[in-house]
């Protein structure tokens, strides 16, 4: 048993094991609403408003790049006014939401594990802890609901950023008749898409806060054990982004077409 | 009243605490002592729920902590103050907000009645109208005294100082201790203090422990231990590094 314990694969079981319980315990913090509303908001600033520029960038070249290599391989075959449908659904389903989780994993995921980290190895934890306040109630709530409320926002901003873009590389750069564009991207593009994109995002903001907060709460002593929770907050949170993204798309493709959306 | 009985704790390998027995009066201003690394701090932590030991029990006014969860534990958590070896203050935060934090997590409390209390504590540590600085551009004993109104701004049944001079100019650590026995006497709380300074011990307890070899080696008020000519009491009080010497 501890040897099994000692192999990564037992490293990996038991980091899962315990975000599991970290995620049981702060989800039933939030329905006890023993958060501060004043933290929730500072956090929904600090990850929402703050990723503005990184999101908007990202979104925008996406969104353009995307629609240049679409056109390059489909004029080939005469079908360029079908490229902002591509870009479309793809932004909406699953560029926007994971490349949004992605820089935002970079960006917050980072700074929560360094943050609650430092206060780890100078013992604030601990005097919460003695000023009777859960660590799980004023640290990780805020900062889940702030993630699973910005996330989806942040999403929504690429999407439409990331159209916009490529509409305007499409009609104004590689010269594609902005009616039919227009006219195809709407046939081929559902609220299906949207909500996929919508319910993965909120999903991945679970997972930045989840991994950054325990990454955090379990960084190991000095400066070196914070520098190393912070840099496994990002690896480990984009990596499961990464992975949950292809279970997603299978799982909300299929229950869309059970629905009929 | 505090008890620990038969407790231990080891991390990983390491054996910590071996079968320590304690029990802290109400009232009582226990001084434990020992040598650096021996296990006081995780002594300490244990009678406040922040360790969980290995085997034996902690008990706090007859209730058994050592098994209770952390929900558990917080109800248990109000009847302490606890003052850190480095303040441990949210540096985030001004001075004023440090020492309201547990007024305002209470929620119980108006606004003038926390600015109120918050000055009260800080007029009782000496650092009046500092409400509104960083941690950071206070100095190691002006951060040890905010720690301790806030540990204090509550009015605590018991409080725990974890080696409260260790860093500090003898004035500053002078300063300390007199605050200590204000707070001991004005409150009227149970005071543990853990420290390695002997003059420090001598004035603030009213009872003394060593920990010694992982177990309170010996415990009694501070003039029988600092009379006592037990060779490992003398090694220690007098600061000799070689056994030997204390038997001359």
């Amino acid at each position: 048993m501890n040897f099994l314990a000692s192999t990564w694969v037992g490293v990996w079981l038991i980091g899962l094991g315990r975000i599991a319980v970290l995620s049981r315990e702060a989800i039933a913090s939030c329905l006890t609403f023993k958060f501060s509303r004043r933290d929730l908001f500072y956090q929904i600033y600090f990850i929402g408003i703050k990723s503005q520029s990184v999101v908007i960038v990202t979104g925008a070249f996406t969104g353009m790049v995307l629609a240049a290599q679409t056109y390059f391989q489909f004029h080939k075959i005469k079908m360029d006014t079908a490229t902002l449908a591509v870009v479309s659904v793809s932004m909406c389903s699953e560029l926007g939401p994971v490349l949004t989780a992605l820089m935002v994993a970079g960006r917050v995921g980072a700074a929560i594990a360094a943050e609650i980290g430092t206060m780890k190895v100078t013992e604030q934890i601990d005097a919460l802890r003695t000023l009777a306040t859960h660590p799980v109630d004023y640290l990780v709530v805020p900062r889940l609901m702030a993630a699973n409320i910005a996330l989806p926002l942040l999403t929504v901003e690429a999407m439409f950023i990331g159209i916009t873009a490529s509409y305007v590389v499409a009609v104004f750069l590689l010269g594609i008749d902005p009616a039919y564009a227009w006219w195809n991207m709407l046939k081929y593009s559902t609220i299906a898409d949207v909500m996929i994109g919508l319910v993965k995002s909120f999903i991945y903001g679970g997972i930045v806060a989840l991994v950054g907060c325990y990454k955090g709460l379990s960084c190991g002593n000095g400066a070196e054990g914070v520098g190393k929770a912070t840099t496994e907050a990002v690896v480990y949170a984009s990596i499961c982004i990464l992975i949950t993204n292809f279970f997603l798309t299978i799982t909300l493709q299929r229950l869309c077409v059970i629905l009929g959306l | 009243m505090i008890e620990t009985r038969a407790l231990v704790k080891s991390f990983g390998p390491q054996l910590i605490l071996d079968g320590v027995d304690l029990r802290i009066e109400s009232g009582e201003s226990v001084v434990i002592i020992g040598r650096s690394g021996g296990g006081k701090s995780v002594l300490l932590k244990h009678l406040i729920g922040l360790l969980q030991p290995d085997s034996g029990s902690v008990t706090v006014d007859g209730e058994e902590i050592s098994r209770m969860n952390e929900r558990q534990l917080l109800r248990v958590r109000e009847k302490f103050g606890m003052v850190f070896q480095g303040a441990a203050l949210f540096d985030s935060m001004t001075v004023a907000e440090n020492v309201a934090f547990p007024l305002e997590r209470k929620g119980k409390y108006t606004a003038a009645e926390i600015d109120q209390r918050v000055s009260a504590a800080l007029d009782m540590v000496d650092l009046p109208g500092t409400q509104k600085k960083k941690p950071a551009e206070l100095s190691g004993g002006m951060r040890k005294r905010v720690g301790l109104a806030r540990a204090i701004v509550y009015e605590p049944q018991i409080v725990i100082y974890d080696e409260p001079t260790t860093g500090l100019d003898p004035i500053m650590s002078d300063c300390i201790d007199q605050l200590i026995i204000r707070v001991r006497d004005q409150l009227k709380v149970t005071s543990v203090v853990v420290t390695h300074d002997m003059r420090s011990a001598r004035r603030v307890g009213n009872h003394v422990m060593l920990l010694h070899e992982r177990k309170i080696y010996v415990h009694g008020t501070p003039e029988e231990i600092f009379s006592s000519q037990d060779p490992i009491v003398r090694q220690f009080i007098d600061g000799v590094a070689d056994l030997k010497e204390t038997l001359i």
